[in-house]
């Protein structure tokens, strides 16, 4: 490795489902130009390569690092600095990266409340001793450490200069093979740029026929069989189209709302305030009562207004109690 | 800091032509009111994006105010402030689940004619956070991080 002009290319995971990798093998049959075009230096989980590996490389090795996951533990941490120091470009990598996603949500929560229940309070947990995870024990062959677990999930760019973004939950396999493509070609956009999604939302790509919105009941996706041709926002289904980066609109394609993996479209510095309003203004409620009635049915606003984007939101996470 | 100086920083998003003029005239009257809002003048409450609200607070207010004008009728624009009521419960809603205290958050109609009432909300407001200590939201984030 080396020696040859190819790309030199690493890809890991933070705190992440998998589903970025998952990703990445949905390239499929052309995995296998990839592997052509460039010599893949580290990936975790799919090659066996070890940290250490890493940390011997000289500064700056890598070309380019597609980095997924949020920033959940000081690991998480320690590899977004390592990777920082030994990739020229480094790419947030799927919404965990971007914007915090799905984990970011536990920035409802802290540690302690988390480990609380995680450990001690679920159904299925059996832990007599109420044993929680500790940094540091001893043991009779020594001192065994794990990483600390923050209370914050933080983005890949809260903690990191990031040179590229590429959203999505995860992001899709055209999209990932044209940033890719762009990537061989060296005809780099300029720093900064989020790449591998539209520019314009999530509505504007989606093809049901849209009529003034007008809202009296919203229904969750499980509470309604929404009619196949007709706007699902018009139906009362909250759909993030309005305030989505545009991804294709595959979820409204096949009938389910869309979520908001891909983020706030350009200009938009709060996906769930935006989204917030969005849905709001269009309540037909006449009255203060009615309309606080109608939107009071909103089950966990925050998890359905920031549910991708929590951690990159203006107020990041919930306030913390005094301990 | 809960110390009897604590100055809260209050930021009152008021419409042009209800409670922006009731401020206007509250002032011009000498009506007492402590000077800790400072009043941004927006066209209409329905032009407030609740990201201005989170912002607000994100960069340091202890409170934040929107005023606009009574419906269903007094709107300039007919229907903005009918975008601002169904808005606002979600707010308060979020705000809730950020863990910010309901009484930092006030939202409501002042008219034109009603500089009384502005002068009043402005001294109670001001009491009601200063009674609350500051929120200072970046600072305890970063202060009880880790």
């Amino acid at each position: 490795m080396g020696q040859n002009s190819k790309l030199k290319l690493g890809l890991y995971w933070a705190a992440s489902c998998g589903g970025c990798e998952i990703a990445i093998v949905e390239l499929r049959e052309k995995i296998l130009d990839l592997d052509a075009a460039a010599d893949i230096l580290f990936w975790p989980v799919a090659l066996d390569f070890k940290y250490k590996d890493v940390e011997a490389m000289p500064d700056g090795h890598m070309d380019v690092c597609l980095f997924n996951g949020s920033i959940r533990t000081s690991e998480n941490e320690h590899m977004a600095h390592l990777l920082r120091r030994k990739s020229k470009v480094l790419v947030a990598f799927g919404s965990c990266a971007h914007e915090g996603c799905i984990p970011g949500l536990a920035n409802l929560f802290d540690r302690q409340t988390i480990f609380q229940r995680v450990y001690l309070e679920t159904p299925s947990t059996d832990n007599a001793q109420g044993l929680l995870p500790q940094t540091s024990t001893q043991m009779p062959e020594g001192e065994v450490t794990i990483p600390r677990f923050y209370n914050t999930v933080k983005t890949l760019a809260q903690v990191v200069d990031v040179d590229y973004t590429v959203p999505g939950c995860p992001p899709q396999a055209p999209q990932i093979w044209a940033v890719i493509e762009t990537i061989l070609s060296g005809q780099l956009p300029p720093r900064g740029s989020v790449v591998g999604a539209n520019e314009k939302t999530v509505c504007d790509e989606c093809k049901h026929k849209r009529e003034e919105k007008h809202i009296k009941k919203f229904y969750r996706p499980h509470e309604i069989i929404p009619d196949p041709d007709r706007c699902l926002f018009d139906q009362g289904i909250i759909c993030a189209g309005p305030a989505t980066r545009g991804c294709g609109a595959l979820c409204p394609t096949v009938n389910m709302p869309c979520r908001g993996c891909y983020g706030p479209p350009p200009n938009v510095i709060d996906q769930g305030a935006a989204l917030l309003s969005a849905v709001a203004s269009v309540v037909d409620a006449d009255t203060e009562e009615e309309a606080a009635r109608i939107v009071g049915e909103i089950v966990d606003p925050v998890g359905t207004f920031y549910r991708f984007g929590l951690p990159a939101s203006l107020l990041h996470r919930s306030r913390l109690a005094d301990r | 800091m809960g110390d009897n100086n604590f100055e809260p920083k209050i930021v009152g998003f008021l419409c042009n032509w209800c409670t922006y003029t009731a401020a206007d005239s509250a002032g011009v009257s000498r009506m007492e009111q402590p000077p800790n809002v400072d009043i941004i003048r927006v066209m209409c409450s329905g032009r407030i994006d609740p990201a201005f609200i989170l912002k607000a607070f994100a960069e340091g207010a202890d409170g934040v105010i929107v005023s606009g004008c009574h419906p269903p009728g007094d709107c300039h624009y007919s229907t903005g402030n009918f975008k601002t009521f169904r808005r606002m419960p979600l707010v308060e809603a979020l705000l809730a689940q950020y863990g910010i205290e309901k009484e930092r958050f006030h939202w409501g109609w002042i008219s034109g004619a009603e500089a009384v009432k502005w002068a009043q909300l402005v001294r109670d407001f001001t009491a009601q956070v200063r009674a609350l200590g500051p929120l200072n939201w970046k600072q305890q984030l970063a202060s009880k991080e880790d």
